[in-house]
């Protein structure tokens, strides 16, 4: 899972007829753990959403999410992640571009007719009938008899686990329990996409991550495509295949969650998941494998090189993880070696597996440095707040970011 | 006083457990001492609650007593005896067309009932929709609540006779009542309409409902209990309505309008019996609304848990 993911997103930027063709096998080989034939590709082309005050919503999105798995969209509120997911519901219709679901354009479709089925964020169970009537909802609308609906629904509320509250109204269930009921309500009806609309917002931490566990569990049983709002980093790299991070209307990159952890594509990507720490630098030299750049005050760093051509005297950034650098008490004199920082210790802060030390750097381009230590290391030789120390990682650590659009 | 022995008992206890909890109760100056210092808002409020309950019940207490006034009483007190001999009179026919002005309130009040119910809610669905000028229209609708209701009934009665109109219970004083519970209606569908999350209806689109199945299974259920409120509403608005209704009734009187003429020339307790009845009919309907809100929950109940 180390080596670069193919990037479906930016295939398509690259040329919009490849998001039409099926690309099954090649590309997705290795969604795992799905116990049925997969269903559900969705594949979003030139998709766009103008409201009538402001600016785009979304913004001329170019999406392939795999049959059968896990995706998050990730990003701010406003960032248009939860009107591109009611777009693909057929809740919101969009002002261009193509939503495709197993190969067929969908768009003016009803969400039946699509085959979606979307869970609502505050759950919209309605409040005057049963969970077993809620969950037989979809059944009855439909004309299929009472007693058969019934039977159905009662399958599916005890593969949630709740057919011992089976009669109780929804107003009667606690948040954990009203989330189970909307997934059955949702399940019940065979969809081959599940969309579900930031589903843990309304639960407190505890039960927050339980229940993102069962959603990781119900969808590798089902063997259906989840798409998956949230604004919150940890759940979405924690449940998903792919994570698709927005920003204002764009995608700013989709990927799996250890490459969008560990590689982020560019600086919002690198700020917004966090876990990095994001450096400036002009190119000083160039060679076959790295490239040296320019910091200020005398420091300088060394990067891998990258795919891209650089030239000398560009402005680069690049992220290095917070838990690969070390800080070290400073001893004068010394002279500063590369991908070194001078600092201060402004903050300690201990947590538990590690100690967090927020730095306050001499480089006035990136004053903020977060410092992950491990804590067996962090108390052999600990520092103190206030202490000046040196920041240090080695060259291999350091990631190239793109430049933001 | 049991109140007063469970929090004492509970503050000996909590300033036995922690100085946190018994900071907290000190607090609360009630549960402090045995005498409790109230301000004189207090007893300001106290006496105007007291005159406000005193105004509303005392006169309708005094008239269901002087209902029952013996045969030989007069319309005030003291009573001389007690006796259904009024609601008899009543019953007789012998003071006012009491029966026919019932024949014709109750009709009325539930024609208007109806018509409020189905206009207002319709009223509700389509505003949550920003059509332009939707305000302009809402507050035409609203400003007819500000008119007052006497010189409107004048107008009314005053239209009908340019046009060369009979003026009529079901035709005038209906348009005249409708005039003041349409509004009402309508302000009350806001309001219940305002905290109904339209995600429910997204949801039932979501699970294959069709618009009328939505609104047939989701949004009027949600909606019952407000939609009942306006029925009454409309109902009790209309079954005491005087102002409007006394130029518009014409040549046959409503409920309010007979009690008022007879209160012309009749001097004897049947005009206490009739307010009787006539409340008693008023919380007969109330009840019933109440029961049925009642029984239509139950039922629900009932039914999902019976599978």
């Amino acid at each position: 899972m180390s080596h670069q993911t193919h990037d479906p997103a930016q295939a398509a930027t690259l040329d919009p007829i490849t998001a039409f063709t099926p690309m099954a096998s090649a590309a997705n080989g290795d969604n795992a753990g799905a116990l049925r034939a997969p269903r559900g590709e969705v594949v979003l082309a030139g998709l766009s959403k103008r409201f009538a005050d402001g600016p785009s919503a979304v913004d001329n999105i170019d999406l392939r999410i795999e049959p059968g798995t896990y995706c998050c969209l990730l990003g701010p509120s406003g960032c248009g992640k939860t009107t591109m997911l009611r777009m693909i519901a057929g809740h919101e219709s969009p002002s261009g571009g193509a939503i495709l679901l197993d190969g067929k354009n969908v768009i003016d479709r009803s969400p039946r007719e699509r085959g979606t089925a979307m869970m609502f964020q505050n759950y919209a169970l309605f409040p005057h009938l049963s969970v077993r009537d809620n969950v037989a909802f979809s059944l009855r609308v439909r004309g299929v008899d009472k007693k058969e609906r019934l039977r159905e629904a009662d399958r599916v509320i005890e593969q949630v686990q709740m057919s011992a509250l089976a009669s109780r109204l929804p107003g009667q269930l606690s948040g954990g329990q009203q989330q189970r009921v909307a997934l059955a309500r949702a399940i019940v009806m065979r969809p081959t996409v599940l969309l579900l609309d930031e589903p843990l917002s309304a639960l407190d931490e505890f039960l927050r991550l339980q229940m993102r566990g069962e959603l990781r569990g119900m969808q590798r049983e089902l063997g259906i495509t989840f798409i998956h709002v949230t604004h919150t980093q940890l759940e979405a790299i924690a449940v998903a295949d792919q994570v698709v991070v927005m920003d204002r209307g764009r995608i700013a990159q989709s990927a799996s969650p250890r490459d969008i952890y560990a590689l982020p594509r560019n600086e919002y990507v690198a700020a917004f998941i966090g876990g990095q720490n994001v450096l400036h630098g002009r190119v000083a030299a160039v060679d076959a494998h790295s490239c040296t750049l320019q910091g200020a005050n005398g420091a300088s760093y060394l990067l891998p090189r990258a795919s891209t051509p650089v030239h000398v005297g560009q402005e680069l950034s690049f992220a290095v993880r917070r838990d690969r650098m070390s800080v070290t008490g400073e001893q004068e004199p010394q002279a500063l070696a590369a991908n070194t920082l001078r600092a201060r210790v402004r903050e300690l802060e201990y947590q538990g597996i590690y100690m967090k030390v927020t730095l306050a750097t001499d480089d006035p381009a990136a004053p903020g440095c977060v410092v992950y230590v491990e804590e067996n290391t962090f108390f052999k030789d600990p520092v103190s707040v206030g202490q000046r120390v040196r920041c240090h990682w080695s060259a291999d650590e350091a990631h190239g970011l793109a430049e933001m659009a | 006083m049991t109140m007063t022995s469970i929090s004492t008992t509970g503050m000996t206890a909590s300033t036995t457990v922690t100085r946190a909890a018994s900071a907290l109760t000190a607090k609360t100056p009630l549960l402090a001492g045995d005498k409790p210092t109230r301000p004189w808002t207090f007893y300001a409020l106290a006496a105007f609650f007291a005159a406000y309950v005193l105004f509303l019940y005392g006169p309708m207490l005094c008239m269901y007593l002087l209902s029952f006034q013996g045969e030989q009483g007069a319309l005030s007190f003291p009573m001389r005896g007690l006796s259904v001999h009024w609601f008899h009179q009543l019953w007789q026919g012998s003071t006012g067309d009491i029966a026919g002005a019932v024949s014709r309130s109750l009709p009325l009040a539930l024609l208007v009932m109806v018509i409020t119910v189905v206009f207002s809610v319709a009223a509700g669905l389509g505003f949550r929709r920003n059509v332009k000028g939707s305000s302009a229209i809402f507050y035409a609708v609203i400003i007819s609540l500000t008119a007052p209701g006497y010189i409107l009934g004048i107008g009314i009665g005053l239209m009908f006779s340019i046009f060369g109109w009979q003026t009529n219970w079901y035709t005038s004083a209906l348009g005249a009542q409708l005039s003041w519970t349409l509004p009402f209606g309508v302000l009350i569908t806001f309001a219940v309409f305002g905290r109904f999350n339209v995600a429910f209806e997204e949801a039932a689109r979501d699970l294959g409902a069709s618009p009328a199945q939505t609104l047939r299974m989701v949004v009027l259920p949600i909606l019952a209990p407000g939609i009942i409120a306006i029925a009454l509403f409309g109902f009790t608005l209309s079954y005491d309505e005087f102002a409007r209704t006394l130029q518009t009734t014409g040549p046959t009187n409503t409920m309010p309008i007979e009690i008022w003429s007879m209160t012309q020339n009749v001097t004897s307790p049947t005009i206490y019996a009739l307010g009787t009845v006539t409340t008693a009919i008023s919380f007969l309907f109330i009840g019933a609304a109440i029961l049925s809100v009642v029984i239509i929950q139950q039922r629900r109940l009932a039914l999902s848990s019976a599978q």
